[in-house]
């Protein structure tokens, strides 16, 4: 195979990697990361790395997008920062101590749990409970609903921050964005719109993978070559997903998605017990 | 509880500003490293016969200092620029991934701005924590 067939190749794969990623809210890295690894034998390492920078790209792309929405919440994103990019800096410098092996049975696991993830309703609205943590550190907004602006206010902030940091971790360690566990975070654990934790969240993916890439580059995991297309792929993909997104049905999308989803999974926990990764 | 919240009315309107500088700095960012790595990889596809370079086995940074060139990885901030001067498509693309990974450390940048800016001391050293981690992983690179 030539250069310009394989880029080809990667370029397609991370153009439906990220158009997958955007519908079904789970972002390219977690689609194109196991697609490199199975489908072109590209080394685990080199792949998380290549996938790493998509996730930047995505990240900074959309949010112009959503900061018009008004929904973003800064403050809380700024705040949780501070455990991802701690639990970035620890996942990343797991790469070199975990054998890729165990990487990747992590990988296919993180794969079936965000499958599940994105099927999983969202909670009914709570009165929201002012005090204690969240009001010292200000962690409440109002957001746009039908019947007008509406307060919100963050609940429970050591779980939704512990979270962060193993969202943070798993991001390091596997070179994604890992948008399934930080809206777990927001909207499960510490109750927030939802709409404010999707917003909030594709705002800190983007510094939470930068914490990464330093420690991605002093280990040689970025290759230029292999991120152009995937980069490039990834991006484009995702503005394309989020425009269909606006008009499709999606839930009939979500369901095939979902499918692809953990047939990755479990292709990723069976190559690595396989020792085939 | 009323004081705080009628103190938050005025912050919310700075906020949104911040935000909405912050969101056209992302996108800025954004498309001057699409640009870069756009013509970095036509530059490596100049010779679209050549073979793919060896994905399937990771070398790690500690063997001999080469070029970056098609199939060598980035290895420090500091040799993409080194190699620069060569114009080797896979060196401008390093450049572009370098300014992408500058985006998101650069709107950390503006929000510690943007705070200090609004007297929000709080939110001024958690920005500033989290650019310190940033910072870290930067240099020291573990």
């Amino acid at each position: 195979m030539t250069i310009l067939t394989f880029t080809l190749l990667i370029f397609g794969t991370s153009v439906t990697a990220g158009l997958l990623g955007a519908l079904t809210g789970l972002g390219g890295g977690v689609v194109v990361v196991p697609v490199l690894a199975l489908l072109f034998h590209v080394d685990l390492r080199y792949a998380i790395g290549a996938s790493l920078v998509s996730v930047i790209a995505t990240s900074s792309g959309a949010a112009a997008a959503y900061v018009r929405e008004g929904f973003s919440n800064i403050r809380i994103g700024m705040f949780l920062e501070i455990a991802t990019t701690l639990g970035a800096l620890v996942g990343a410098s797991l790469t070199a101590l975990v054998p890729v092996k165990t990487i990747g049975i992590i990988f296919g696991v993180v794969l079936l749990y965000s499958a599940i993830a994105s099927f999983r309703g969202t909670h009914e609205d709570v009165t929201p409970k002012h005090g204690g943590l969240a009001d010292r550190l200000r962690l409440n907004g109002e957001y746009p609903t039908a019947d007008g602006l509406k307060d919100y206010v963050a609940q429970r902030v050591p779980a939704g921050f512990s979270i962060m940091f193993v969202a943070g971790g798993l991001s390091g360690l596997l070179g994604i964005g890992s948008g399934a566990v930080k809206v777990l975070a927001m909207d499960q654990a510490m109750r927030l719109p939802f709409k404010v934790s999707t917003t909030t969240s594709n705002f800190m993916i983007g510094v939470t993978a930068a914490a990464s890439a330093g420690i991605y580059i002093s280990r040689g995991y970025i290759m230029p070559s292999l991120a152009m297309p995937v980069m490039l792929g990834v991006l484009a993909g995702s503005l394309i997903g989020s425009r269909i997104l606006i008009r499709a049905r999606v839930s009939t999308l979500r369901m095939i998605f979902a499918v692809v989803i953990v047939a990755l999974g479990v292709e990723m926990i069976y190559s690595s017990l396989t020792g085939r990764l | 509880m009323t004081e705080p919240l009628h103190k938050h009315a005025p912050t919310a309107e700075q906020d949104e500003r911040l935000e909405a500088a912050i969101a056209v700095l992302l996108r800025v960012g954004v498309i001057a490293a699409a640009v870069i790595v756009v013509i970095g990889g036509a530059l490596v596809l100049r010779h679209p016969g050549a073979p793919v370079p060896n994905y399937r086995i990771f070398h790690a940074p500690g063997e001999p200092p080469s070029a970056v060139s098609a199939g060598t990885s980035i290895r420090s901030i500091a040799a993409v620029f080194r190699h620069l001067r060569d114009g080797s498509g896979a060196s401008i693309i390093a450049l572009g991934l370098l300014i992408l990974i500058a985006t998101p450390i650069a709107r950390v940048i503006f929000a510690v701005i943007g705070f200090a800016r609004e007297r929000d001391m709080l939110y001024t050293i958690i920005s500033l924590i989290v650019l310190a981690v940033l910072a870290f992983s930067l240099v020291h690179g573990v």
